[in-house]
């Protein structure tokens, strides 16, 4: 054994920076891809798109976008898909201007009974997806139709607003300065310079630990410009951020949630048996994994991120309307796919989904500052779309 | 008498593996050409190649069918002149009918419109010919695998096939239906129709081959003439394996302890029908350290007990009890059978057995995720660690544990399977057919694990249809027929007669 082991090493250690790249290529390709078009609307848009004005509108407009994508990864690893997300971020949305706006809720409770009542209506849909194995499809497309229904009948037709000046920070506030920074908000930029350190650190302890046990396969000046351009990206962003109005609320929220699914998705059980359950749920369930469970608790997440979703609309927008939410559902499944995830389920990853999201996003923000009309935005957007899966299915033919 | 048949020369490359090389292959008219090799040794690539899956240009050497030079572009290229593959995973539309399906592709019609009568009329004749009484409305989900296949052979008729080429067709059969297939060929073989038979069960082939073909490593190896002499199936398995073979099982000193799991009472009812009971009140018993052998004909129950006792994963109305070490032990979930220390390794590894597109090391550790990880957050490295140590410990072939199973071949997939089970740290295995579809030289491998089990003081249930296998493993073999265990030996007095008789006889009885 011990020789063919050494074997193996051999041609591994020569080829290791086209093997590493083959094995890595769907992954840096996304980033790269994002890049790519990062660069061509910044050239395109003679330097707009990365304004710090601007930069903060493309995180704020897509950050609820981005929440929903990191549920409907799990919904789509697990093999189902979610079409209701947009309608009953609406109806949340419009839930919280009625209990705000119309009841005089205090904004804590009110946001509380919100992300509960989207758990809930998770629990409602995944019942029936998991317990008596109606396809998520149908039960989402009905679920779809109910809540656009319900948001109308809630609303009474009409937009609900404004909402209290506390809850509006939720999408439109900006960490304090502590610092009073007046030019550059010091302490946005202190948070992008530590955030910038911890990842370099972690991937420093990562690989130290990968090479003690001897299972590093990156090439070492790989790892390092990783780190450069990664931590560089972070300081840029910050940097930008903090000469305008420093890191959005919502930035903070959405990174937490990124980092914590990232997380659930890579290292615990939880993530590891919705992959497995997503890629065989025979075998799953032979292995002693309660499939059922887990499908039904992948929908109840799915609907509290889209109640958070909904609020954050809501309070970017200020108010609520029955048109909230309207078509969110696209947006969110196809940031999943370009992202990598695969419609059969058991195949995708946290940072493909938002790094999808974000293409999706600068595309959108890009075109327009273009003033390219949303006719032709669609079109192009869909077959963007088309065009990375079928890259992906290529790959993978090969 | 002249060749039908001669592949001249045939290599055939991959990106970076040469599947074939320079193989040569003639089948006389009229003839039952065998060939055997171990898993990935090239049959189904040269068979491939003959059919016209890999069209001509994308190999070289050629292929000389009825005397003519053939250039086939696709498969409808060979089947226009009759040659006929069947592979090894049927290619039937399991919610058409029999009648349907025998016409696919080549319907009964006339400008786009089916003659159902005549349709009708010819699938009735086909039927018979293979010797299937079904009515042609039957739709092929509702008949069993062993008459699918002759369904797939009546097919292969309606398009008046000259050579026909089957790859593994009895893998999936019980042994009534693999030999009312055999004399099938038989009889095709009286009317001229030659086959070419690619099978891992030597018995099989001594009973019907006219001539053996071994392939190795891509390359033909030997040619057997079994018309000529006897040929010896340790004389085929050399070949096969390039090595000698004294046995076939690894040798063991049973050393049997105490009873370790039982099953009382044990009666469970059809998944769908609830009413058919399919397991009838049966006991059974198992010892520390003992091969214990399930035996019986497809449909017998085995795999359905099997399932129901591991956590009820089959069946409803289940009723009776299970004792581990003489305490009674709750199996009502798969989670609480695995904790009680059972672990089943199921028939079919590709559909329940593995996440096929996930890594070796996510598959093994599937079953026992709370052994590599703490708070629910998972060790990388100790999973690493785990997995390794499997790959040594079963002598897994992979380029690493990173590789996905779905590149393994059926030998490494079961070892993986078996991998999971084992790190579940189970009391009694339950092992459903363990080498199926795995050639020789890894079966010998999964034999060895078992012995090395049982060894370790761990029981060891193992359903099979391959009787040889049972008689050359098992301490003691139990018989099952409709449900109930009809006859017990033990390992010494067990033959295959005695085990045939006993499922005939019970078959008598209950009819």
């Amino acid at each position: 054994m011990s020789n063919e082991a050494a074997a193996d090493k051999g041609p591994n250690a020569k080829k290791s920076y086209t093997g590493f790249l083959g094995n890595n290529l769907r992954d840096y390709g996304m980033m790269l891809s994002l890049f790519a078009i990062m660069i061509f609307f910044q050239i395109m848009t003679d330097g707009t798109l990365m304004r710090p004005v601007n930069l903060t509108n493309l995180v704020l407009q897509n950050s609820y976008i981005i929440i929903m994508a990191l549920g409907m990864l799990l919904v789509i690893v697990a093999g189902h898909i979610d079409l209701s997300v947009g309608s009953v971020a609406g109806f949340i949305g419009g839930l919280a201007a009625v209990m705000m706006v119309q009841y005089n809720v205090h904004f804590i409770p009110a946001t509380i009974i919100c992300l509960v009542a989207g758990g809930l209506i998770g629990a409602a849909q995944g019942y029936w997806i998991a317990f008596h194995k109606i396809p998520s499809f149908i039960v989402t497309l009905a679920g779809m139709l109910v809540f656009k229904g319900l948001t109308l009948a809630l609303l009474a037709g009409q937009s609900v607003g404004p909402f209290p000046q506390t809850f509006q920070k939720l999408s439109s506030g900006f960490i304090p300065d502590v610092f009073g920074g007046e030019t550059l908000r010091l302490t946005s930029m202190l948070i992008a310079a530590l955030l910038a350190a911890a990842l370099v650190i972690a991937n420093l302890r990562h690989r130290s630990n990968q090479q003690a046990h001897g299972v590093e396969d990156e090439p070492y000046a790989f790892f390092i410009g990783k780190n450069v351009v990664f931590a560089g990206a972070i300081l840029y962003i910050g940097y930008l951020m903090a000469t305008y109005r420093g890191l959005p609320n919502v930035l903070v929220v959405m990174f937490a949630l990124i980092l914590f699914y990232t997380f659930v998705t890579n290292r615990t059980t939880v993530g590891r048996r919705v992959y497995a359950l997503g890629g065989n749920e025979k075998a799953a369930r032979l292995s002693g994994i309660k499939t059922d469970r887990l499908t039904f608790f992948t929908f109840v997440n799915m609907g509290v991120l889209a109640a958070l979703a909904g609020l954050i609309f809501a309070a970017r927008l200020n108010t609520a309307t029955p048109k909230a939410g309207l078509g969110f559902e696209l947006d969110v499944i196809a940031a999943c796919f370009i992202g990598g995830a695969s419609a059969y389920g058991g195949v995708g990853k946290v940072m493909g989904a938002v790094i999808g999201a974000f293409i999706m996003g600068v595309m959108n923000n890009g075109m327009s500052i273009l003033g390219i009309g949303i006719d032709y935005q669609q079109v192009i957007k869909g077959l963007v779309l088309l065009a990375a899966v079928f890259i992906d299915v290529y790959h993978k033919n090969k | 008498m002249n060749a039908i048949l001669e592949m001249r020369g045939i290599t055939k490359t991959f990106p970076g593996v040469k599947a074939l090389e320079n193989v040569n292959l003639t089948v006389k008219a009229g003839e039952i050409h065998a060939i055997v090799g171990e898993n990935g040794a090239g049959k189904s690539t040269l068979m491939k190649v003959l059919s016209g899956v890999y069209p001509h240009g994308s190999y070289s050497g050629e292929i000389i069918y009825e005397g003519e030079e053939r250039r086939f572009a696709d498969i409808a290229d060979s089947e226009k002149i009759g040659i006929i593959i069947i592979h090894q995973e049927l290619a039937l539309v399991p919610l058409l009918s029999i009648a349907e399906n025998l016409f696919l592709g080549n319907e009964q019609a006339k400008h786009g419109i089916i003659d159902w009568n005549l349709a009708f009329r010819r699938t009735q004749e086909l039927l018979r010919k293979v010797g299937l009484k079904e009515s042609p409305n039957t739709l092929v989900t509702n008949i069993g695998v062993g008459k699918q296949q002759l369904v797939e052979i009546a097919k292969a008729l309606a398009k008046e096939v000259k050579l026909l080429i089957l790859d593994e067709p009895t893998a999936s059969l019980n042994e009534t239906d693999s030999d009312a297939l055999l004399d099938l060929l038989l009889e095709f073989k009286a009317h001229g129709i030659s086959s070419i038979l690619i099978s891992h069960k030597l018995n099989e082939i001594s009973k019907v081959a006219d001539t053996i073909t071994v392939i190795r490593d891509g390359s033909t190896v030997d040619t057997l003439d079994c018309r000529a002499e006897a040929i010896s199936e340790d004389r085929v398995i050399r070949a096969m394996v390039g090595r000698d073979m004294a046995h076939r099982f690894p040798k063991r000193t049973p050393d049997i302890g105490a009873p370790i799991l039982e099953v009382r009472d044990w009666v469970v009812h059809h998944q769908i029908h609830a009413e058919r009971r399919v397991i009838k009140n049966i006991n059974l018993t198992v010892h520390r350290g003992e091969v214990l052998g399930i035996a019986g004909l497809m449909g017998a129950g085995r795999t359905e007990f099997a399932m129901s006792v591991f956590g009820r994963s089959y069946g409803q109305r289940i009723s009776g009890k299970v004792l581990m070490d003489g305490r009674e032990i709750d199996v009502s979930t798969i989670g609480r059978a695995v904790d009680n220390g059972i672990a089943y390794v199921t028939e079919d590894r590709k559909h329940y057995g593995l996440v096929l597109g996930e890594d070796i090391k996510k598959n093994v550790t599937l079953a026992n995720l709370g052994g590599v990880s703490s708070g629910g957050v998972i060790d990388d490295l100790k999973e690493l660690k785990v997995a390794n140590s499997f790959r040594q410990k079963l002598r897994i072939r992979c380029s690493s544990v990173f590789q996905q199973t779905v590149n393994l071949s059926g030998g490494n997939q079961q070892k993986v399977v078996l991998s999971k089970w084992l790190f579940a740290q189970p009391k009694v295995l339950i092992l459903d057919e363990p080498t199926r579809g795995i050639d020789v030289g890894a079966k010998y491998e999964i034999y060895t694990i078992i012995n090395e089990l049982a060894a370790e003081g761990k029981a060891v249930v193992m359903i099979s249809s391959e009787m040889p296998e049972l008689l050359g493993m098992c301490d003691r073999i139990l018989v099952m027929n409709e449900g109930v265990f009809v006859a017990e030996f033990s390992g010494a007095e067990a033959t295959q007669e005695k085990i045939m008789r006993a499922i005939v006889k019970a078959g008598e009885r209950a009819a």
